[in-house]
């Protein structure tokens, strides 16, 4: 199945595009390129009349010289910069939509360490450095690193986006044209950073299910996730026989959480996390800081399997997988 | 036209009405090393960060050598990232930063606004002291140590993963900055209160302007990688956990503080360029500069907005999106002030008398390469444009037109210009073609293709890359080989004028500015009589040069 997927890896002098955005971007790209010219050409073309014109010893009118212009310095100060603010605009555009992933889009976790990728799939499996996904339904992928800065770039998109130790960061995508593409880490991370790289396959929808099932789907990963609740002891203060007073965790996935210094916040992806890692960073208004914190004791992907089963946690905590 | 020109070789020349020069006065070892004379003390620093770059130039062709197959069987990958991190580290600190301000800065400063020296010549001095020992410190332990985190020091790669002597290297860092602080300080104080009678701020060669702009850079920022740096050396050293986020710290923190200082010094990098560049066109375009004020206060200009951009090296790190629009609009605004410098020195040449010697071909050069540099800086502080090529070959070549084709090529036009001023000798005009001609082709084909390398997707600091990439790393490394006979070429005819070169008389190439009424080489004290200035700077009359 996977042999129809032929590599796109560019032979030609332009990359491919296997999103519409990637087309929107090379668009901006070509226009820039153009604009340069208009700034450049015109200043070479005057510089070269001028070299030869006015050579020394050539006789040529030099009267009338100027040193200074008022009207030239302010239109030559303020038009190539409104010229180049359309670019500002434009980018911007593109990027406030990179930045705001559509809330029905497919998540997929994505690890970095040194030095491979460990990609997440919502329903069950995971991979090294390979990253399948199927084509025309958007994708978050939220990006996490367990040990130093890495970045996650797929030129295939024109997307890349930081893996920062301790935070959670996302870029999305909506991947249009069937194939294989690079993906890459971009950002230096040690050694073997040139050797973290792998293959981008975007499947038709019928072939991601397909894939899905042999990549051995159904093992959900939220599963795994209540297994490690009760492995690292949570459900001893969490569960329902809990004997400390902790948070119940039901429900609590999206809700806004009062927390002791009066402030809020909403319990997403991060907040989760975080509370698990740095648990006495943001205290639960009417909760005593007495959790542990399990940074260093327990691996990016545990975690990721912990908050995958706590969001699952609706209201009744038998609803669980 | 001087009478030295002019005179018969066969009749020695009448020394005895000119005092000896800063060269001749003293000739004894100690009296180079333990000179307070600015003019030597720049030369010291041009001996210094010349030998640095040719280090740097030689870690740079290893790493070319390395990129021609793409498997990477020519250095293994932990001698590859050693290589480019030693190339990195000092062509920023000690050739880039200290280049033109240290070398030409230090040696022109006083003669062009008339003083006998700088401010603070001993601090002057210890400047130099400072940066050699510091640097030589550096360089040893990049050398038998070895350092593999990048001239950028990323956290917690550089405090808590890294191998190698990242606290020696850092340490090494931090004590050179002082140098930089101190002749920063020094240009400043000489500035505001060393000019000769006379010498208005708007007489000033703008030469010294950008100087001064540089140097308010210099004192500002320097201290802000100071401390980055100190708080990389607790956080390795002791585990203190400021850039560490299983103890509540934050590697953000770092990115910030190191781009605060890092964007900045971008411009100290290319700001005394600027500078340089205003000195030769309007000596070879003979001509009065165009709009003075605006390319004086343009240099100002770049170093305040230059201080509010460095978020344009994170936008994709997790930073807001207001920030990032934020940072990617003044990036916009900060490259205002470069446009009214290029389309000045443009409108200078307009009906001028035009020399193309070689400083004037590299001032030439130096536009073009600026522009596309500067160009393709808009285009990645265009945010969603950054997304794609930010961290590849595209940012590479960028600074590269920016660091190589601003900067060094406008401190080779300003050595060939100055040379006679600093040796009293004129160099083989011919060769000085051959080699400024080479450097724009050789720099062209070295980094031109690095730019479509970038846009093809291929990530920065890849020790094995696809193969599809190869023909474009080929043709850039078969590039860098003409640009290193560019480089090889002026410091052998250079170094063979000072003995076999022509005397150049006291203003070979008719130039105006207090530095060209002296003799050259100038006497230990510039100037035999206090020089009173009554003429508005570049005062180029109607009449061509006499040849």
């Amino acid at each position: 199945m996977i042999q129809r997927y032929l590599p796109h890896y560019p032979s030609q002098l332009w990359p491919w595009a296997a999103s519409s955005m990637a087309v929107e971007i090379d668009r901006i790209f070509v226009m820039w390129c153009i604009v340069l010219m208009f700034l450049v050409v015109p200043v070479f073309v005057f510089m070269t009349y001028c070299a030869v014109k006015y050579r020394a010893g050539r006789p040529a009118d030099r009267s009338q010289r100027e040193s200074r212009n008022m009207t030239i310095e302010m239109s030559w100060m303020i038009a190539p910069f409104l010229i180049s603010l359309v670019f500002f605009f434009w980018a911007g555009d593109i990027y406030l939509r990179q930045q705001n992933p559509p809330p029905n889009a497919m998540v997929i976790t994505a690890l970095g360490r040194q030095w491979m990728w460990k990609f997440q799939h919502p329903d069950g499996p995971s991979e090294i450095n390979d990253l399948h996904v199927p084509a025309g339904r958007p994708v978050r992928i939220d990006i996490r690193s367990q040990d130093v800065v890495h970045s996650l770039y797929i030129p295939a998109l024109r997307q890349q986006e930081e893996a920062v130790p301790g935070r959670t960061t996302s870029m999305w995508f909506k991947a249009d044209t069937p194939g294989a593409y690079r993906l890459f880490c971009s950002e230096f991370c040690g050694a073997d950073h040139a050797l973290m790289a792998g293959t981008l396959y975007v499947l038709s929808p019928a072939d991601y299910q397909k894939w899905l099932k042999t990549a051995g789907g159904g093992q959900s990963i939220a599963s795994t996730g209540k297994r490690l609740f009760e492995a690292y002891g949570c459900s001893g203060c969490h569960g329902p026989s809990g004997t400390v007073r902790a948070p119940d965790l039901a429900g609590l996935y999206g809700r806004v959480v009062p927390l002791q210094d009066g402030s809020t916040v909403v319990a997403n992806d991060a907040y989760i996390h975080d509370s698990i890692m740095q648990p006495k960073r943001q205290i639960a208004a009417g909760y005593k800081p007495i959790m542990p914190s399990f940074a260093g004791a327990m691996s990016e992907s545990d975690v990721t399997a912990l908050v995958a089963y706590i969001k699952s946690l609706r209201h009744g905590r038998e609803q669980s997988p | 036209m001087s009478d030295a020109a002019l005179r018969d070789p066969r009749i020695p020349a009448p020394v005895i009405d000119r005092p000896e020069d800063y060269l001749h006065v003293e000739q004894t070892l100690s009296s180079w090393f333990f000179t307070t004379d600015h003019k030597r003390i720049g030369i010291l620093y041009l001996v210094s960060i010349t030998g640095f770059f040719v280090i740097g130039a030689i870690a740079a062709g290893i790493v070319r050598l390395a990129l021609v197959v793409p498997d990477g069987s020519i250095l293994s990958n932990e001698v590859y990232n050693r290589m480019f991190t030693l190339h990195g580290v000092i062509m920023v600190w000690f050739f880039l930063v200290p280049s033109i301000p240290n070398t030409l800065g230090n040696f022109l400063l006083p003669l062009m606004i008339g003083a006998k020296d700088l401010a603070f010549p001993k601090i002057n001095l210890l400047s130099w002291y400072v940066f050699v020992t510091a640097s030589l410190f550096t360089l040893f332990v990049l050398l038998w140590g070895g350092v593999d985190t990048g001239w950028t020091f990323y956290t917690p790669l550089s405090t808590q993963y890294a191998n190698g002597y990242v606290i020696a290297a850092v340490l090494g860092i931090i004590v050179v900055g002082y140098s930089s602080i101190l002749t920063g300080l020094n240009f400043i104080v000489t500035v505001h209160k060393m000019r000769a009678p006379g010498m208005t701020w708007f007489r000033m060669p703008l030469f010294v302007w950008s100087l001064y702009a540089t140097s308010l850079i210099l004192v500002l920022a320097t201290p802000v990688l100071t401390i980055a740096l100190v708080l990389v050396f607790v956080d390795r050293a002791f585990g203190l956990g400021v850039f560490n986020p299983e103890q509540g710290g934050d590697p953000v923190l770092f990115q910030h503080l190191f781009w605060f200082y890092s964007h900045p010094v971008v411009y100290v990098m290319v700001l005394p360029g600027m500078g340089v560049m205003s000195e030769l066109v309007t000596a070879y375009a003979y001509k009065k500069i165009f709009g003075y004020k605006f390319i004086a206060f343009s240099s100002l200009a770049i170093a305040v907005i230059g201080f509010f951009v460095w978020g344009h090296h994170m936008f994709y790190n997790g930073i807001t999106q207001y920030s990032a629009l934020t940072f990617s609009l003044m990036s916009f605004i900060v490259a205002v002030p470069s446009a009214i410098k290029v389309y000045n020195w443009a409108a200078t040449i307009h009906k001028g008398q035009i020399r193309l010697d070689t400083p004037m071909l590299y001032a030439m050069g130096w536009i073009g390469l600026f522009v596309i540099g500067g160009v393709t800086g808009l285009m990645l502080a265009s945010t969603a444009l950054d997304g794609h090529v930010h961290d590849t070959y595209f940012v590479v070549a960028h600074f590269h037109y920016i660091m190589v084709g601003a900067t060094v090529v406008a401190f080779l036009g300003g050595i060939h210009y100055w040379w006679p001023k600093m040796t009293g000798r004129l160099y083989s005009e011919p060769w000085g073609r051959v080699s400024a001609l080479l450097m724009f082709i050789g720099f062209n084909m070295t980094f031109f293709p690095q730019y479509i390398l970038g846009y093809m997707g291929m990530p920065r600091r890849y020790a094995v890359y696809p193969e599809s990439y190869q023909v474009l790393n080929v043709l850039s490394s078969a590039g860098a080989t003409i640009l290193a006979a560019a480089y090889l070429f002026p410091m052998i005819y250079l170094v063979w004028s000072l003995w076999y070169g022509e005397k150049a008389g006291d203003n070979p190439w008719h130039a105006k500015g207090l530095e060209w009424t002296t003799t050259s080489p100038p006497p230990k004290h510039n100037f035999r009589k206090m020089p009173i200035v009554d003429f508005d700077p570049y005062d180029y009359s109607n009449e061509p040069p006499e040849e």
